[in-house]
């Protein structure tokens, strides 16, 4: 299968917001199909926070965000799995609501075949994890924008990750990626965020000082 | 969508989803109250319709915390509000599956527990009816409440707060339909205001329940 539209993801000028407080600021890069970009950066820097402006979780600061309608998938930190319902179950709801049906290849990429009828209760962190990745497979959509995919996954599963995304790639795909490991993907491009870091200090609190 | 309504009922049978929570709690209003007014026909058939209102109304508080909360805690939210699918559409849909997991059956023991409240034979019908048209306000209102307090952890007692004024006029009109009923009144004007308020709400709340998801979300 190969995505029939060509996406391009486009972020000129972003600036974003966490708690009020402006985080990031003059964000501008390019994501055209078959790239992958990677955005790294310290703890606190503001990658999820970008990755769920783009998503359209929350409104940008200032700047621009371009891409073609229905053309983005986010995974997050959790995984939205549903412990009481199957591996099968908690798949095809995604499917469903996707609009796509066959959940048969994205368990056999991400090696999920096997524990299909199985509650996904008894499933350990990494396959969980897996079972994310593979959400993004039945989502159907070209640009995925993930937020440290590989948490909790082993070296095995990484692997599999990997080739998941050079497949990802191949078909005309592209995905942004926060991680702040280096991941060994070949085809990345890497965007440090830390020039874009917001220097401005925080205004002080009418509490600041305050007793009880 | 289907597939939302099928997944929330599913989530809410096995086990741990809270069905059968509020039904329980509600037989638990109905069992006791008996015991406790003492056993004068006449005192409970009075209080019947009042008791078997508010038996509803916090059999229905008992599982709205859920509503939302479950699916904020564990990402699907975040990923249904980036689903093709209108957020205003999810919250309708998760108020039907509520109701379909808590209003639906209340409707259906309530006559059951009318009988435990000696409910004079006159007011089932009405009963059944004000169940039937004043239930699926409580889900929408409740959503609305849930949607409000999606963020904040263990929200309940907020939540409450909420939702019980807003529950007000569905107990007034609800009980005054098996009130009326139970005497032999015509009891067709608080109905429609009943239908009224579940209609109203129904049009309404859910485009405000997912304005405040998405305030909550950012």
């Amino acid at each position: 299968m190969r995505y029939t539209r060509r996406m391009t993801l486009t972020v000129t000028n972003l600036g974003c917001t966490r708690g009020g407080l402006c985080v990031l600021d003059g964000v501008s890069f390019v994501v055209k199909p078959g790239q992958i970009l990677v955005l790294q950066g310290p703890n606190g820097i503001g990658k999820t926070t970008l990755l769920r402006t783009i998503a359209g979780l929350q409104p940008p600061q200032s700047g621009q965000i371009a891409a073609p309608a229905d053309s983005i998938a986010y995974a997050a930190h959790a995984d939205g799995i549903k412990p009481t319902l199957t591996v099968g179950e908690n798949l095809t709801f995604w499917a469903a609501i996707f609009g796509t049906q066959n959940i048969s290849p994205a368990l056999a990429a991400i090696q999920l075949t096997a524990l299909r009828s199985r509650p996904a209760t008894s499933l350990s962190a990494g396959q969980k994890r897996r079972l994310g990745l593979a959400r993004l497979l039945v989502t159907g959509r070209p640009i995925w924008l993930m937020d440290e995919p590989t948490v909790s996954l082993d070296t095995a599963s990484t692997a599999l990750f990997i080739a998941m995304i050079a497949s990802h790639l191949g078909q005309g795909g592209s995905a942004l990626i926060a991680s702040h490991i280096h991941l060994g993907l070949a085809a990345a491009t890497y965007l440090n965020l830390t020039p874009y870091a917001n220097h401005i200090a925080p205004q002080p609190s009418p509490f600041d000082g305050v007793t009880a | 969508m289907i597939s939302l309504l099928m997944r929330d009922i599913t989530l809410a049978m096995r086990a741990g989803g809270g069905f059968g929570l509020g039904l329980a709690f509600f037989l638990l209003v109905a069992v006791l109250v008996p015991l406790g007014v003492g056993p004068d026909p006449i005192t409970l058939a009075k209080i019947a319709p009042g008791i078997l209102w508010v038996g509803a109304l916090l059999a229905c508080l008992l599982s709205l915390d859920r509503l939302f909360a479950l699916d904020a805690e564990d990402g699907s939210l975040d990923l249904l509000a980036t689903a093709p699918v209108p957020l205003e559409a999810v919250v309708v849909i998760k108020s039907l599956a509520h109701w379909l997991v808590t209003g639906l059956p209340l409707t259906v023991i309530a006559p059951a527990l009318g009988l435990l409240l000696n409910l004079p034979t006159s007011g089932y019908p009405w009963l059944v009816a004000a169940f039937g048209l004043g239930t699926p306000a409580l889900s929408v209102i409740g959503a609305f409440g849930a949607a409000l307090t999606v963020g904040l952890k263990r929200g309940g007692l907020l939540l409450s707060l909420l939702v019980l004024p807003l529950y007000v006029p569905t107990l007034i009109f609800g009980a005054e339909v098996i009130r009326r009923g139970a005497l032999g009144l015509d009891a067709t004007t608080p109905l429609l205001f009943l239908a009224g308020i579940t209609l109203g709400s129904t049009a309404l709340l859910p485009i405000a329940s997912a304005a405040a998801i998405r305030v909550n979300l950012r």
